[in-house]
């Protein structure tokens, strides 16, 4: 379970999170939803521990990410992030891309790292693309790759900061289908997005975010239906 | 004009030209090697955020880069003479070389880092990677790519700074020549062989730089 309480973080003199209160159960998918610069990509930063906070806290699985004598890299293995742009490491094949982290991080066997990584880009429809590099993929199948990378390391949480944004409108399909794949597997996700159909379809809860706060949060029926809040509504009208 | 050839003598003594073009070639790759080394710890150095080690590293590439590699090669011969230390012609060419390649390399790689997107940094550390193995794995590896032109120019640039090792007493390749042309005063013979030998090495180096470019950077 990931728990967030009383989350605030700034850049500088900038409020970016205003006191967060979330928690997200083991096997959910949560969307978050939101206008840019409402502080979602921050959110998901905070939590694997990529940024520091100010004040509040991040626990998953009981571990306060933030705390100071906790290893963030081994608590990183467990929440597999994907990036709106995909960052594949070009120097390396798919294969390697994948199969780097658990030999390195994980210390499994060169053997073994392989063995993984190709069942995991296997998975994810890559199987006949192992030992290319990432130059010759396209933007869809570099961030099918980057899904791969994160579950090789077998985590238990998957973080998606806008996996689709970057993408050529007719490769987001190939990857929301690879997210949708994920969630009906069971994992636990946290999916920032602005596909408004993967949200209502896929998430068991939807938050929208406006300006460092976390203005709403429900079921997809709610906030896509009778959303509460005046500016989940404007929100979702502008985006529709 | 009564000037005569004569290359006889030369040619005779290309075996001991030919070994100490190896010296030479020798002295160039370790500095590299070094230079590659203090070059890639001055970049970080350069972008670090403790002070003393900026100013440092900045100290270290401005000197390189603007002052006769001539001098220093002095400064670790005739220079730190002068304070008691007291290095072999060997080691004030190869200490020389050294400084001097991590100050340009330095230079080269700080681009080559500024070149990677942070986000790569990101990506690494998300998949539980400690720093030391991001930069080592993911970082290092795609700036190597991009200053490899630059270094190979280096190389080409140290077998030539070389030569100064003459100036310090030491029989590298322009050294021995400079050694036998002074006893039979075949000077001009001498040298032009020489340079001869100069630009193959460099030939040689610049086609194996290609070569292996095309191995190491299938991408
Ligand atoms: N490293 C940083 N330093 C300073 N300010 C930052 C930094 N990262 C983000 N910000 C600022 O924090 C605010 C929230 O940024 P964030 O990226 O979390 O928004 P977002 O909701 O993900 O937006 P988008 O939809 O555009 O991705 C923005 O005003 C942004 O400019
Ligand atoms: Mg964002």
């Amino acid at each position: 379970m990931i728990e967030i309480k009383g989350l605030h973080k700034y850049f500088g003199d900038l409020h970016v999170l205003k006191g967060i209160d979330l928690n997200v159960a083991k096997g959910e998918v949560l969307s978050v939803i939101g206008s840019s610069g409402s502080g979602k990509s921050t959110l998901l930063y905070c939590i694997n521990g990529l940024e520091e906070i100010q004040k509040g806290a991040v626990i998953v699985d009981g571990v306060d990410v933030h705390a100071k004598g906790t290893d963030v890299n081994k608590l990183r293995q467990n929440l597999g992030m994907v990036f709106q742009q995909w960052n594949s490491f070009p120097h390396l094949t798919a294969l390697e891309n994948v199969a780097l982290a658990p030999q390195i991080v994980k210390k499994h066997s060169k053997t073994d790292a392989l063995e993984i990584a190709a069942k995991q880009l296997k998975h994810v429809g890559l199987g006949d693309k192992l030992n290319v590099y990432p130059n010759s993929l396209s933007g869809g199948q570099q961030q099918r790759l980057a899904i791969a990378r994160a579950l090789a390391m077998e985590p238990e949480y998957m973080l998606f900061d806008e996996a689709t944004s970057a993408l050529d409108p007719e490769l987001v399909g190939e990857v929301l289908e690879t997210m949708r794949m994920l969630a009906e597997e069971g994992m636990t996700m946290i999916c920032v997005t602005h596909e408004m159909g993967f949200a209502r379809d896929v998430s068991d809860r939807v938050a929208y975010f406006h300006q460092g706060i976390m203005e709403e949060i429900g079921p997809p029926e709610q906030i896509f239906g009778e959303a509460q809040s005046e500016h989940t509504r404007k929100f979702l009208a502008n985006v529709r | 004009m009564d000037y005569h050839f004569h290359w006889r003598p030369v040619f005779q003594k290309l075996p001991e030209l030919l070994q100490a073009s190896l010296t030479t070639l020798e002295v160039a790759v370790l500095s590299m090697i070094i230079g590659i080394i203090l070059g890639l710890l001055l970049a970080l150095a350069r972008m670090s955020p403790i002070k003393p080690l900026r100013w440092f590293a900045t100290c270290w590439v401005e000197l390189a880069r603007n002052t006769p590699a001539l001098f220093q090669l002095f400064f670790f011969g005739f220079g730190l003479g002068a304070f008691g230390i007291h290095f072999a012609p060997y080691f004030i060419v190869l200490f020389g070389l050294s400084f001097n390649n991590a100050g340009y390399l330095a230079e080269n790689f700080r681009g080559g880092f500024q070149a990677v997107p942070d986000t790569q940094l990101r990506a690494a550390r998300s998949l539980g990677m400690t720093i030391p193995q991001a930069y080592i794995r993911i970082i290092i590896p795609q700036v190597l790519r991009i200053v490899y032109h630059p270094m190979t120019n280096q190389m080409v640039w140290a077998v030539l700074m070389s030569s100064l090792g003459m100036m310090v007493g030491f029989r590298e390749l322009s050294g021995e020549t400079q050694f036998f042309a002074s006893k039979t005063f075949r000077i001009f013979e001498y040298f032009a062989v020489t340079a001869l030998i100069y630009y193959a090495i460099v030939k040689i180096i610049l086609g194996a730089a290609k070569l292996a470019s095309i191995r190491l950077f299938r991408y």
